[in-house]
């Protein structure tokens, strides 16, 4: 327990000055028998950095994030990931040693909180097994990670008992947040983390994500059609279409002058409110 | 400080004929540190989309940037972010916060993604809102709900918030009351005595007498003129 918030405080801070990419991208294909899911995806990511992917539906984002986070064996290419003991691939690493990096290193959030909560266990519970998955045995550290983070994504601690069932999709998301986030991850897969959400909890999730992000010093990888979204949290974009990366750069500079065909439809589409 | 050479710049619209822009053609800058330079020349003349491409907002077809011995026309997305967080400031025309966020906080961003101390920062954020004439009662409220001279002026404290080196700044004082236009051209007559280097769009010709040391004619860069 001791070890999981020095490595969220001391770590990561060392580690965001550090000369090297905190994950390298490199040729990711994967096919679905002769259709293209994602072709030929290379990029970097460095300590500390928001990456937005975006593009419409069926343009290979979600399969991209899937193979980037290891739930999709990708047909080739490479996932080289900083580890704490040197880069390693993890394509080409034993499942075993994959989802260890799930339950420690990386988080994912899912776009639906059912997808990334267990329902039928207390909120609490919740947090404290992805705790318990990394060897935390004590049950009043557990709690009280666990209360802390609860407060940290904005629920009552008098909630604590209660399974996610009873929850909105807001609070359902923020502990979905919470629960992946108690373990000090260094990245995170997101895949359209505001979808489904009211607006004005959308908000609410944006102020929250942008304030972990630079707090703990995460990088993430967000996958959103919203490209409002991005602007606010991104640091760089990629807009794909069709299973390829069509345009990257800089997140206000690929919106505001956008040099390929679709990524300048795509910005003369959204609506002004 | 600022070195623009060669400048090349022109819109491809690929969804409308592919009709292709030429707006700028060969633009030369210099500023000193210390300096403001004021950019002038009629609407559409290509005043903001120069101070976008020394911002890295807009991309360049031909020629060089150099802020800081970087060139913004080159380097990866990654050195304009840090580019960004510690020597080039940008004080646009328009607000654009994450909703929900506290004006205080908003105000105080650029010094806590620099590492500064957040009680550090909180000062220096309300010492700005105070000169900037924002009521203390709104420090906690989002921006997003405010007046547009009053978003204004949390734009501008925001952009004054940490000492930049390289300033950039679009229209400062439009649409403020004579006080706080006297307070933004205080501030930036401070900025240019620490050293910083400015470069401004001033409708305002009285404002722009006052602070800018040089005017540059930026409908010299037309295409086509050369």
């Amino acid at each position: 327990m001791t070890q999981v918030v020095q490595a969220e405080a001391g770590d990561l801070s060392i580690f965001a000055k550090k000369k090297y990419p905190l994950l390298q991208v490199k040729g990711l294909t994967k096919r679905y028998g002769a259709r293209i899911g994602c072709a030929d995806v290379s990029f970097e990511l460095w300590p500390g950095e928001v990456m937005g992917i975006v593009g419409e539906s069926g343009s290979g984002k979600s399969t991209l994030l899937s193979c980037l986070a290891g739930h999709l064996a990708p047909d080739a290419g490479a996932v080289i990931f900083e580890t704490g003991a040197g880069p390693r691939d993890t394509v080409t690493m034993p499942e075993a040693e994959r989802r260890m990096l799930g339950r420690t290193d990386w988080a994912f959030v899912h776009q639906n909180p059912r997808d990334g909560l267990r329902m039928g266990v207390s909120a609490g519970g919740n947090v404290g097994e992805r705790l318990m998955a990394v060897g935390a045995r004590n049950y009043g550290t557990i709690r009280t990670a666990a209360l802390d983070w609860m407060a940290r994504v904005e629920i009552a601690a008098d909630r604590v008992d209660d399974r996610p069932a009873a929850f909105s999709g807001g609070m359902q998301q923020r502990l979905q947040i919470a629960r992946n986030l108690v373990t000090g991850p260094r990245l995170v897969f997101m895949d359209e983390p505001t979808g489904g959400l009211d607006v004005s909890v959308q908000a609410r999730l944006l102020d929250l994500l942008r304030g972990l992000v630079r707090r703990m010093g995460l990088s993430a990888i967000i996958v959103t059609h919203d490209l409002a979204v991005v602007r606010l949290l991104a640091d760089r974009l990629m807009v794909m279409k069709s299973g390829l990366v069509v345009e990257s750069g800089l997140t206000d500079q690929v919106l505001d002058d956008p040099q390929h065909v679709y990524t300048q439809l795509l910005v003369s589409s959204v609506l002004q409110v | 400080m600022i070195e623009v050479r060669d400048l090349h710049k022109a819109f491809t619209l690929h969804n409308q004929g592919g009709v292709v822009i030429p707006v700028m053609a060969g633009a030369h800058l210099s500023v000193a540190p210390g300096e403001c330079v004021a950019l002038t020349g009629a609407s559409g003349a290509g005043k903001s989309t120069l101070l976008r491409m020394i911002y890295g907002n807009y991309l360049v077809q031909a020629g060089s940037i150099v802020i800081g011995g970087m060139d913004v026309a080159k380097v990866a997305p990654r050195d304009i972010i840090a580019l960004r967080r510690e020597t080039l400031g940008y004080v646009s025309q328009f607000l654009r916060v994450v909703p929900r966020v506290p004006t205080l906080e908003v105000v105080a961003e650029p010094l806590l993604t620099l590492g500064v101390a957040p009680e550090v920062a909180r000062a220096r954020a309300t010492a700005l809102l105070q000169r900037l004439a924002i009521p203390e009662r709104l420090w906690s409220l989002s921006p997003t709900t405010f007046s547009g001279g009053e978003q204004q002026r949390v734009n501008i404290a925001r952009g004054f918030a940490h000492d930049y080196p390289a300033l950039l700044l679009d229209e400062p004082t439009a649409s403020l009351d004579a006080a706080n236009r006297d307070t933004v051209l205080c501030l930036i007559e401070e900025a240019k005595a620490r050293g910083a280097a400015i470069v401004g769009i001033f409708h305002d010709t009285a404002a722009r007498e006052r602070v800018a040391d040089r005017e540059v004619d930026v409908g010299a860069f037309a295409p086509g003129r050369m």
